[in-house]
C-alpha cells in the first residue's frame, strides 16, 4: 500500500495503482484520452502528463505505477508547458471543423484546448486529408481526419465485444483509424464506441445533426429495453420543438454503475427510446370516440361497484404488465387482488423473447418482471415464453383463455397486445364478447383499437418509481419531464378509482407509494428512495424464493 | 426632476413669444420657397432646400455598418453557405431562428440547414448572429427596412427569401432545388441533391440514418 503526494495532498492506495487513479481518489481530474477506466491502459495519447519528483521528464500518469513516497505535481508551468506541447501536436492535422462536428461542446480537444492550448498556432502546412463522414455501420459514422488515434474504440472492439473490427493503419502522419476489411461495426454494443471516442471522430448517427448538445438537459434513469436495467442519463430537450420533429428525447447515454452496466449499454436499449415519442396515446376514448378521465372515472367504478354488489368480480380479469413500475405494479395488487380480492389479476403473459448475450443483454425484454414476481404478480421470475419448449399456451395464458372461453366479463390490459397473441380475429371476438375491456398504455398499439376504453398513460421517464433488474437491484427511473398532455401516469388514475371505491390506499405519489410498498413487502424492507440513490440498492433476495440473475461480466464472453 | 421655469415679464405677457414664434416659420417658410424655387431654376444645387428626407421615392444614406434585413449568403451551386452549426439559433437573444440541419452529399461541407426561418417580429436587430457565424454565412447588408407585414407570420423568413433577398412575401415560386422545408409547399420537404450536382456525385442515399 504505498503512500505518495500529489499535488501536497497525500493519498493511500493498493499496490498496483497508476498515478490517474491515485489523483481521481483525491478528486483530481487530470487530462486523458487514451485512458479509460473500462479499457486497458495504452499510455499513447500524452495529454496527461505529470511532473514526478527526482524524475528528469514529465511522466504520463495513466501508465505511471504509484510508488511509496513519490511527489507529484499535475499543475504547474512545466506541466502545461508539456500539454501544450502535446496538443499542439495533435492538431497538426486536425480539420478543426467544429461548426459541423457533432461533438462540439463536448469535445475533450476542445475542452483542454481551452486550458493548455497554444491559441497562436505555429503549423502553416498542408494537412493531411482523410476520409470524412464514412458510414462504418448501421450506427455510427467515421471522420478519420478528427481521429487522434488514442485506440480506445480499438480496444473496446478487442476488449469488451471481442468482436475487433477497429484497427490502425498506416504509418506516422498517415496513420488512420479504420475497419479490417470486410467488417461492419455492427456488433450489437457498437453505439459505445462514440461514447468512449473523446474527440467527434467517431459520431452517431442517429443523433448526427438532430441537436447541438448544448440544447441537451440531462435526467439519471434506467433503459426499459430489457431486465438488465442499464442506467442511463437521458438527453432531452423541451424549449425547441422543431428539432428532430418535436421529439422530446434525443439520445440515451450510458451512465456508470459498476454492479450493472459499468459504462456500456447495448445499441437495442440506446436507440430504443423512440416509443416515447412517437406513436403515444393521448386522448381517453370510449368505443372509438373521444371522453373525458372524469367520465372514464364514473364508468370503470361504477361498473366495478355494481360487480363487487352482484358479487361477480371474479368475473373481472386483469393483466398487468412488467413495464410497469414496481409502484404501480403495487398499487394494482393492493387494488384488484387484496381489496377487490380479484383472482384473476396475473401477469401471465409471455415476455418478449429475445435473446441473452451473457453481457449485457437479457432475453426477457421486460424491465421489471423481477419486479412483478417479487409482488407475487407473475408465476415465476421467467415466465415461460408461449412458443418455447414445456409449457404449453394454455397454461401460459390463463387469464385471456377465461375471457375466450366466457368466464369472464370485464378485462383490464396494461400495455399488452392482444392482437399480437391471439390474431385480430380472437380479439374482436374477445371484445364483442366481454362487457368492459379498458386498454390502459403509453403507446398506441393494434389492441387499444378494440378496447371499449382506452387511458392514454405515463411512459416511464414521465412519471418516477422504480424497476427491480434481472439481478435483483431495485432502481429509480426518475421523472424526466412530465406527460404529454392528455396522458395521465397510471398509479394516479389507479388512485382516484380506489377513492371512488372506498379503498383505502397509504400514498399517492411514487415515493410515498414505494414506502407503503417497503412497509408490507419483505424483500423491499427498509428501502426508501433516498437510500436507493441513483446507483439502486440489491434487495433482500433471502426473503423470497427468487433466484438471483448473473452479475455483470467484464465483456461480452461469446461474441 | 425639471423644475419649471419661472416665466419672466416679457413672456407672461404673451403677445411677444407669439410673434418671434411666427417670426421663425415664416423664415423657414420663405427661406424653403426660395431655394426649391431656385432648384427649380437651377441654381444653388448645392445647398439642401429642406432636411426631410421624401421616403420612400428618396432614401437616406445609411452608414456602411448599419444592420438591415438578414440573408443567407450562397454557394456557386445555388446552396446556401451556412452550414447548420446553429450557433445563430444559439446565441440569438431573442430566440428568433430556427435551424433544422441535415446531412450534406459532400463529406467536405457536411451539414447544411433543410430549414432555416427568421422571425423578424421578433428580431431585435442586434447583429449577433452575423458576428458568430464562421461561415459568412449570415449578413445584415440587404439594406432593406421595410419589413411591415399586416400579419406574424409573414414578418417569418425562410430559406427562400433570405437566400434570395429580393423576394417579397407572397413567394410564390420555389427556386431551390436542394431538398429543404419548402414553406412555400406547406412545409413539405422538396428538392434532390441531383438536382444541384447531377446523378453521379451525389452520394445522399447512403447517408439516410437508419433506424
Ligand atoms: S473533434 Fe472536437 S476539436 Fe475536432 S472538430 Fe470536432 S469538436 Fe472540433
Ligand atoms: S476514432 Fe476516436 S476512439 Fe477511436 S482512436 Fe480515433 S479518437 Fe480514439
Ligand atoms: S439580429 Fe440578433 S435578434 Fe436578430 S436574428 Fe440575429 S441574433 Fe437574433
Ligand atoms: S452561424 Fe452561420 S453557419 Fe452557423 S447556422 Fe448560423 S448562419 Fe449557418
Ligand atoms: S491518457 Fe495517459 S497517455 Fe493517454
Amino acid at each position: 500500500m504505498p503512500t505518495l503526494t500529489i499535488d501536497g495532498k497525500p493519498v493511500t492506495v493498493p499496490e498496483g495503482t497508476t498515478v490517474i487513479q491515485a489523483a481521481e481518489k483525491l478528486g483530481i481530474f487530470v487530462p486523458r484520452y487514451c485512458y479509460h477506466p473500462g479499457l486497458s491502459v495504452a499510455g499513447n495519447c500524452r495529454i496527461c502528463l505529470v511532473e514526478v519528483a527526482k524524475s528528469p521528464k514529465l511522466q504520463i500518469a495513466c501508465n505511471t505505477p504509484a510508488a511509496e513516497g513519490m511527489v507529484v505535481l499535475t499543475r504547474g508551468a512545466k506541466v502545461e508547458e508539456g500539454r501544450q506541447a502535446v496538443l499542439e501536436f495533435l492538431l497538426i492535422n486536425h480539420p478543426l471543423d467544429c461548426p459541423v462536428c457533432d461533438q462540439s461542446g463536448e469535445c475533450d480537444l476542445q475542452n483542454f484546448y481551452m486550458t493548455y492550448g497554444l491559441y497562436d498556432p505555429r503549423f502553416k502546412e498542408q494537412k493531411v486529408k482523410k476520409a470524412k463522414a464514412v458510414a462504418i455501420g448501421p450506427k455510427v459514422m467515421l471522420d478519420a481526419e478528427r481521429c487522434i488515434l488514442c485506440s480506445r474504440c480499438v480496444r473496446f472492439t478487442d476488449e469488451v465485444t471481442k468482436t475487433g473490427e477497429f484497427g490502425i493503419f498506416n504509418r506516422g502522419d498517415r496513420s488512420q483509424i479504420g475497419l479490417y476489411p470486410g467488417k461492419t461495426l455492427d456488433n450489437p454494443y457498437s453505439g459505445n464506441v462514440v461514447d468512449i471516442c473523446p474527440v467527434g471522430a467517431l459520431t452517431d448517427r442517429d443523433f448526427r445533426f438532430k441537436a447541438r448538445v448544448w440544447y441537451l438537459s440531462t435526467a439519471p434513469s434506467v433503459c426499459g429495453g430489457c431486465s438488465r436495467g442499464c442506467n442511463v442519463d437521458l438527453h432531452y430537450v423541451l424549449d425547441r420543438p422543431h428539432l428532430a420533429q418535436g421529439a422530446r428525447v434525443m439520445r440515451l447515454k450510458p451512465r456508470f454503475n459498476p454492479d450493472v452496466n459499468r459504462w456500456w449499454m447495448c445499441d437495442e436499449g440506446r436507440y430504443g427510446y423512440k416509443f416515447m415519442d412517437q406513436k403515444r396515446l393521448t386522448r381517453v376514448t370510449h368505443r372509438g370516440s373521444e371522453s373525458t378521465w372524469e367520465e372514464a372515472l364514473t364508468a370503470l367504478a361504477g361498473w366495478l361497484a355494481r360487480a363487487r354488489e352482484e358479487g361477480r368480480l371474479d368475473q373481472v380479469g386483469v393483466i398487468p404488465s412488467a413495464r410497469l413500475t414496481t409502484e404501480e405494479l403495487f398499487l394494482i395488487r393492493k387494488l384488484f387482488q387484496e381489496a377487490l380480492g380479484l383472482k384473476n389479476c396475473l401477469l401471465d403473459l409471455p415476455p418478449k423473447d429475445g435473446t441473452s448475450d451473457g453481457f449485457l443483454i437479457q432475453a426477457d425484454k421486460n424491465p421489471n418482471t423481477m419486479g412483478a414476481a417479487l409482488l407475487d404478480l407473475s408465476p415465476s421470475p421467467q415466465p415461460s415464453p408461449i412458443k418455447g419448449e414445456g409449457g404449453g399456451a394454455g397454461d401460459g395464458l390463463s387469464i385471456l383463455q377465461k375471457a375466450l372461453d366466457g368466464q369472464l366479463k370485464a378485462l383490464w390490459i396494461f400495455g399488452h397486445d392482444l392482437v399480437g397473441l391471439l390474431g385480430e380475429e380472437k380479439t374482436a371476438q374477445l371484445a364483442k364478447q366481454l362487457e368492459l375491456l379498458v386498454y390502459q398504455g403509453s403507446n398506441e398499439n393494434p389492441t387499444a383499437r378494440h378496447a371499449h376504453w382506452v387511458l392514454p398513460g405515463a411512459v416511464y421517464v414521465e412519471k418516477d418509481g422504480t424497476f427491480v433488474n434481472c439481478q435483483g437491484r431495485v432502481q429509480r427511473v426518475g421523472k424526466a419531464f412530465k406527460p404529454l398532455p392528455g396522458a395521465r401516469p397510471e398509479a394516479e388514475f389507479l388512485v382516484e378509482l380506489a377513492k371512488r371505491l372506498e379503498i383505502q390506499v397509504q400514498g399517492r405519489t411514487p415515493e410515498e407509494l414505494f414506502a407503503w410498498l417497503a412497509r408490507e413487502v419483505p424483500a423491499f424492507a427498509g428501502l426508501t428512495y433516498e437510500k436507493l440513490g441513483w446507483q439502486g440498492m440489491a434487495v433482500n433476495l433471502s426473503s423470497s424464493s427468487r433466484k438471483r440473475g448473473s452479475p455483470i461480466e467484464s465483456g461480452m464472453t461469446n461474441p | 426632476m425639471l423644475r419649471k421655469r419661472e416665466l419672466n415679464f416679457w413672456e407672461r405677457i404673451y403677445l411677444p413669444e407669439i410673434i418671434r414664434g411666427v417670426a421663425i416659420t415664416s423664415r423657414h417658410f420663405f427661406v424653403n420657397l426660395f431655394f426649391h424655387s431656385a432648384h427649380r431654376l437651377g441654381l444653388f444645387k448645392g445647398k439642401l432646400a429642406a432636411v426631410t428626407f421624401q421616403y420612400p421615392e428618396q432614401t437616406r444614406p445609411l452608414a456602411s455598418r448599419s444592420r438591415t434585413r438578414h440573408r443567407l449568403t450562397v454557394r456557386e451551386e445555388g446552396t446556401p453557405r451556412c452550414v447548420g452549426c446553429m450557433l445563430c439559433e444559439t446565441v440569438c437573444p431573442a430566440k428568433c431562428i430556427t435551424i433544422v440541419a441535415g446531412e450534406h452529399p459532400d463529406p467536405n461541407v457536411e451539414k447544411y440547414p433543410v430549414r432555416f426561418d427568421i422571425d423578424l417580429g421578433v428580431c431585435v436587430y442586434c447583429g449577433y448572429c452575423v458576428e458568430v457565424c464562421p461561415e459568412d454565412a449570415i449578413r445584415m447588408d440587404t439594406e432593406i427596412l421595410d419589413i411591415a407585414a399586416y400579419s406574424r407570420d409573414a414578418m417569418k423568413l425562410d430559406l427562400h427569401e433570405l437566400m434570395d433577398p429580393k423576394l417579397r412575401k407572397p413567394v410564390a415560386e420555389c427556386k431551390l432545388k436542394f431538398p429543404h422545408q419548402c414553406k412555400i409547399h406547406g412545409n413539405q420537404t422538396r428538392g434532390s441533391w441531383k438536382a444541384v450536382y447531377g446523378e453521379q456525385t451525389c452520394a445522399a442515399g447512403s447517408l439516410e440514418p437508419q433506424d
